[in-house]
C-alpha cells in the first residue's frame, strides 16, 4: 500500500514538476479562460440586466472549456517523448499512473479557477470569493478531472486527439456541470441549503461513482 | 453450417417483420384514446404502439453494449466487441426513430416540435454520447485497441445516462417548465396492442442484431482474407516474367 502510495505521489510531483518548468498548461488555460470570460462580457453585455444571472454559467463554461485545453495536453508530452511506455514499464499498479495524472490535473483546474473567480468578482461586479463556492468548485472540478483524465490517456493514443477529447467528455460530464451551475447559481441567490441538498448529493455521487469507474478501467486504456 | 443458421436466421426475419406488421395494425385499431379531445390528437396518441416500443429498444440496445463492454474487458473475445458495436449501431437508430416519432405527436399535442423536457434532452445528449462512440472507434486504427476504448467508452457513456436524465429532472422540477409527457394510463382496451407493439419490436430487434453480428463477423473474415492474400502476393518469389 505504501508502495502504491509514493508511485502515485511520484507520478503527481512529476507532473507538477514538469509544468512548473514549462508554465505551458498553466498560461493557455489561464488566457483561455480569460479571454471567454471577455467574450461572454460583450456576447450578454447588451441584453442581460442583472450580471447575476448569467455569471455562474460565464465561469463554468470558462473553466471546463480552459480545463479541457489542460486535459488535451496531460498526456501528450509522454506520448511525444515516448516516455509513456517507461512509466508502464515500472513494476507498479498502474492505476497509480492515473491517479498521479488525475492529481495533477485537478490542480491545474483548481489553480485556474482561483485566479479566475477574484478576476470575475471585479469585471461582473458579482462576490463570488466565499468558502462555500470554492468547495462547489472543488467538488465539481474533482469529477470533471476524474472523467477527463482517463479519456485524455484514451484520446492520445488516437487520430485527431484535440478534436475528439470534448466530443466525448462534454456529455459525459454533464451532469456534473449542470450540478455545478445549479449550486452556484444558487448560492449566489442564497437559497436555503435544503434547497441545494439535491444538487450536492448529485455531484458528489456522481465524482464518487466515475473515480471509481475509471479507476477501475484505466488498465485497460493503457494495456499494450 | 453457414447455410443453416442463415436459414433460421431468414425465417425470423420474415416473422419478426410480419409480427411488426400485425402489431402495428393492431396500433392503428385500437380504441380511440378518450381522454385527449380532437380527431387530430386521437390519431396523433395511437403514435405511442411505434413510439414507446422504439424507444425501449433503444435503451435495451444500449444496455446490450454496456454488458457486451463489461465481458469483452474480461474475456478479451472479439465477438463481444462485435455485439457492442452492433448495440450501438441499432441503438442510435432506434432513438433516432423515437425521437422523430416523438417529435410528430409533440406537434399537435404541446403545440412544438421539441420542447426541453427531462426526457427529450437525455434523448438527445443520449444520441450525442454515443455518436462520438462511433468517432472514438473511426479515430482509432489498430483493431484491438479500437475495441478496448470504445469498450471503456460505452461505460461510462451507460452510466452517465441515468444520472445526466435525474440531473436534468431536478433542474426542470426547481424551474417547473411544460406538462409532463407520461402521465397517461391506458386504457383495458389499448393495452394488447401496446404489449403486441412492445414484444413484436423486441422481436425484431434479437433479428436485426443477429443480422448485424453475422455481418460484421462476414466483414472480419474478409478483411482477414484479404491480408492473408496480400501477403502471400508479397511473399511469392518474382519469377522474373510476367505470367498472362
Amino acid at each position: 500500500m505504501s508502495q502504491f502510495f509514493r508511485a502515485t505521489h511520484a507520478i503527481f510531483w512529476k507532473a507538477l514538476r514538469t509544468e512548473w518548468r514549462s508554465r505551458e498548461i498553466f498560461s493557455a488555460m489561464f488566457v483561455f479562460a480569460l479571454l471567454a470570460i471577455i467574450i461572454f462580457n460583450f456576447a450578454f453585455d447588451l441584453r442581460v440586466q442583472n450580471a447575476r444571472q448569467v455569471v455562474p454559467g460565464v465561469l463554468w463554461v470558462a473553466i471546463t472549456f480552459a480545463g479541457m485545453l489542460g486535459l488535451n495536453r496531460s498526456f501528450t508530452a509522454e506520448k511525444e517523448n515516448d516516455t509513456l511506455s517507461g512509466l508502464l514499464l515500472a513494476p507498479v499498479d498502474r492505476t497509480t499512473l492515473y491517479l498521479g495524472k488525475m492529481g495533477a490535473n485537478f490542480l491545474f483546474i483548481i489553480s485556474v479557477a482561483i485566479v479566475i473567480v477574484p478576476l470575475m468578482t471585479v469585471f461582473f461586479n458579482v462576490n463570488l470569493v466565499r468558502t462555500d463556492l470554492l468547495l462547489v468548485l472543488l467538488a465539481g472540478m474533482f469529477g470533471f478531472a476524474a472523467v477527463g483524465t482517463l479519456f485524455s490517456a484514451i484520446t492520445v493514443n488516437t487520430r485527431a486527439q484535440d478534436i475528439l477529447l470534448p466530443i466525448l467528455l462534454f456529455p459525459v460530464v454533464l451532469p456534473v456541470i449542470i450540478a455545478a451551475v445549479k449550486l452556484t447559481a444558487g448560492l449566489l441567490d442564497q437559497l436555503a441549503p435544503a434547497d441545494l441538498a439535491n444538487w450536492w448529493r448529485l455531484l458528489i455521487v456522481y465524482d464518487i461513482i466515475f473515480l471509481v469507474i475509471a479507476f477501475l478501467t484505466f488498465e485497460y486504456v493503457v494495456e499494450e | 453450417m453457414h447455410r443453416t443458421a442463415s436459414k433460421w436466421l431468414a425465417a425470423s426475419t420474415i416473422v419478426a417483420y410480419a409480427a411488426v406488421i400485425v402489431a402495428l395494425i393492431m396500433g392503428l385499431t385500437a380504441p380511440a384514446a378518450v381522454n385527449v379531445g380532437t380527431l387530430q390528437l386521437q390519431w396523433a396518441q395511437r403514435i405511442i404502439y411505434f413510439h414507446v416500443p422504439v424507444a425501449w429498444i433503444s435503451m435495451l440496445s444500449f444496455t446490450v453494449t454496456f454488458v457486451a463492454s463489461i465481458i469483452f474487458l474480461v474475456n478479451k473475445k472479439r465477438v463481444w466487441d462485435l455485439v457492442a458495436l452492433a448495440g450501438v449501431e441499432l441503438g442510435l437508430t432506434f432513438a433516432t426513430a423515437a425521437v422523430i416519432s416523438g417529435s410528430i405527436w409533440a406537434r399537435p399535442a404541446w403545440n412544438t416540435w421539441w420542447t426541453w423536457d427531462p426526457r427529450l434532452t437525455t434523448m438527445a445528449i443520449t444520441w450525442l454520447l454515443y455518436a462520438a462512440y462511433f468517432m472514438l472507434r473511426g479515430a482509432v486504427e489498430e483493431p484491438e485497441r479500437q475495441a478496448r476504448f470504445a469498450a471503456v467508452y460505452g461505460i461510462f457513456s451507460y452510466i452517465s445516462v441515468p444520472i445526466t436524465f435525474f440531473s436534468i429532472r431536478l433542474a426542470r422540477t426547481i424551474h417547473p417548465l411544460l406538462v409532463k409527457g407520461s402521465d397517461f394510463g391506458l386504457a383495458k382496451g389499448m393495452r394488447p396492442a401496446f404489449f403486441a407493439g412492445l414484444m413484436a419490436f423486441t422481436l425484431l430487434y434479437i433479428v436485426l442484431l443477429w443480422h448485424r453480428l453475422r455481418v460484421l463477423k462476414l466483414a472480419g473474415r474478409v478483411e482477414a482474407l484479404r491480408t492473408r492474400i496480400l501477403e502471400q502476393e508479397l511473399l511469392r518469389p518474382d519469377p522474373g516474367q510476367v505470367v498472362r
